[in-house]
């Protein structure tokens, strides 16, 4: 289970005012802490804190001040590729493109852009109309990306496909529908694209986030989840990814698995 | 009709542990020895790389051991001088390393004292110019006794001592840590104590490769199938990035066969089972080369006649 910390992001507001400010320390502090609470790679979006004609300088700015003090792989999360582009640059060792969705046009322009820096993808099952309500639609667009992915030379490995969780309190068809994509998705080649979901995104605005988060987390993994973007400093949602491990037997147990799961 | 190979390809690789120390790196050793570093299941070389040829330690006893006289009339006369029988492994039977057992240490027996142990060590030390292999006897108390002298007197010849179990790490996991020694651990033919053991000792400060696993064998014919499943496990976790079960193995394949009745009933007793002389000799070989197939890295063995086979099926599979 790769976990994806979701932490940097100008979406909360201390990054947000770090990145109007050029404050590194906030960033800083988030990439060390999430690598402590068990974060294998650090998710990085701008948000709307900075304008879009600024994002290119941006995302320089916000990898070289993470890379100052954290040795994690980054996961460049933007809609702007120029800004990924320019991320991707800075960066020291492979890094994801967050993301791409199953559209002629952008894939056109990430998946060249992933080979060229050794980048993986996150590929988003929907296009220009939206998210699809059922899985057999979702899987039909994570079907496009592996073939891109193909076409490209984008290994299995490097291609996650999302295939989008919506908040169960307004959405709440969807989530067994992402289950089933999950399932499908490890089906369409061999070896299979990986799969990630932006977790916390299941339980948006509901009272009991974190509960949520877990149940979901381990059904998703029982389904074929790889990874997620999540919460890395939630130590019960961490210990749920490092418990479903154990139990699908993917790693052999030991008494103090927990601890294991978070060494380096 | 062509046929394409169906390649398995792992994401890491067993650790490389180094036995030995040379002058330049504080020890007295002609040369050290690196076992481990594979990185596909042992002999798929279309697969991987077998990096390291699996070695043969020969064991030593302190005191003149109860084996049988097949054996004994081997080794000859320097069965009573650990360090003379050591350099006649070495010289005239091609070991690779001494594995010295200081039975002599047990209260029940010879209670040697701790001194007197590192006495022989040294002697053995002197004798030989290959890395050596250091066990106490079977009393868990006296060896931590023992061991911690000994670590202390050869600090800095990386000797491989043993043993930590489960319920006795500590005493020789500090002893390995402080004087610079590899340490084994042992396990009783269980993976998940195999790696929870590893996981304590490290969590004590001993470096992931100073470390090498003993997961408890059995001799042919007495449960080497379980043993077998579990150092496929272990090596398969090692191969998939599990760190914590990532070390070489060691397997005590001469205490296991020579243990079992085949190994050393006369003929006399079984007419149907055949010569004693070549079924012990095949005993011992035919475990070690079942451990080999499965990712033993160090076998320990007895018989010179067993050892002279298994060097050759052990030349045979690596391709040279």
């Amino acid at each position: 289970m790769i976990i994806f910390g979701e932490r940097i992001n100008g979406m909360f507001t201390d990054i947000g005012e770090a990145l109007r400010n050029k404050d590194p320390k906030p960033l800083q502090y988030w990439a060390v802490k999430q690598q402590e609470g068990g974060a294998h790679y650090l998710d990085v979006n701008s948000g709307p804190a900075i304008p879009s004609e600024e994002r290119v300088e941006a995302y320089e700015w916000m990898v070289n001040v993470i890379q100052e003090v954290s040795e994690l792989p980054l996961v460049l999360d933007s809609t702007n590729y120029n800004a990924i582009e320019a991320g991707l640059k800075v960066c020291k060792r492979p890094a994801i493109i967050n993301s791409c969705p199953a559209e002629q046009v952008k894939i056109e322009r990430v998946f060249p852009m992933a080979i060229q820096y050794n980048a993986g993808i996150i590929g988003l099952t929907m296009d220009k109309k939206g998210i699809p309500k059922d899985a057999e639609n979702r899987v039909a667009f994570a079907m496009e990306l592996v073939a891109a992915a193909d076409e490209y030379g984008v290994p299995m490995e490097d291609l996650y496909i999302d295939p989008l969780i919506l908040p169960v309190n307004v959405a709440q068809e969807h989530a067994p529908e992402v289950l089933e994509s999950l399932r499908q998705v490890k089906m369409l080649a061999n070896p299979a694209p990986r799969t990630v979901l932006g977790l916390s995104n299941v339980s948006q605005k509901s009272p009991d986030r974190n509960l949520i988060n877990r149940t979901y987390l381990a059904m998703a993994i029982a389904c074929g989840l790889d990874a997620a973007i999540m919460d890395a400093n939630d130590d019960d949602l961490v210990d749920v990814a490092a418990t479903a491990q154990i139990l699908l037997n993917r790693s052999v147990y030991a008494d103090s698995y927990l601890k294991v799961f978070r060494a380096r | 009709m062509s046929v394409a190979l169906v390649k398995e390809k792992y994401s890491s690789k067993v650790g490389e542990v180094v036995l030995g120390a040379t002058a330049e790196q504080g020890g007295t050793r002609t040369h050290t020895i690196t076992v481990g570093g594979d990185s596909a299941l042992p002999f798929l070389h279309f697969e991987g790389e077998t990096k390291n040829r699996p070695v043969i330690a020969m064991e030593v006893t302190d005191v003149v051991p109860s084996w049988n006289d097949l054996i004994k009339n081997q080794i000859g006369d320097v069965i009573n001088n650990p360090a003379a029988w050591a350099k006649k492994c070495v010289d005239e039977f091609g070991a690779d390393l001494i594995y010295l057992k200081l039975d002599g240490a047990n209260p029940e027996g010879e209670n040697r004292s701790p001194e007197d142990c590192a006495r022989i060590v040294k002697e053995v030390l002197a004798a030989v110019g290959v890395p050596l292999i250091v066990e106490g006897c079977d009393n868990a108390e006296k060896n931590n006794e023992i061991m911690a002298v000994i670590a202390e007197a050869s600090t800095g010849e990386n000797l491989l001592i043993g043993i930590a179990e489960q319920d006795n790490y500590k005493s020789i996991a500090a002893a390995a840590m402080v004087h610079k020694h590899t340490l084994i651990a042992r396990s009783p033919l269980d993976i998940n104590i195999c790696k929870q053991l590893n996981i304590l000792i490290h969590e004590m400060g001993l470096p992931l490769n100073k470390i090498v696993i003993d997961p408890t064998v059995a001799g042919l014919g007495f449960g080497i199938e379980y043993v077998y499943s579990i150092m496929e496990r272990a090596r398969l976790g090692a191969l998939a990035n599990d760190k914590m079960l990532s070390m070489p193995i060691i397997c005590t394949v001469g205490y296991e066969a020579n243990r079992c009745k085949e190994a050393y009933a006369t003929v006399e007793e079984f007419p149907g089972w055949g010569d004693l002389e070549d079924r012990g000799v095949l005993w011992e070989a035919v475990t070690a080369s079942g451990v080999l197939q499965v990712g033993a890295s160090i076998l320990v063995m007895r018989n010179p006649a067993a050892v002279a086979l298994v060097k050759k099926n052990i030349a045979d599979l690596m391709g040279k």
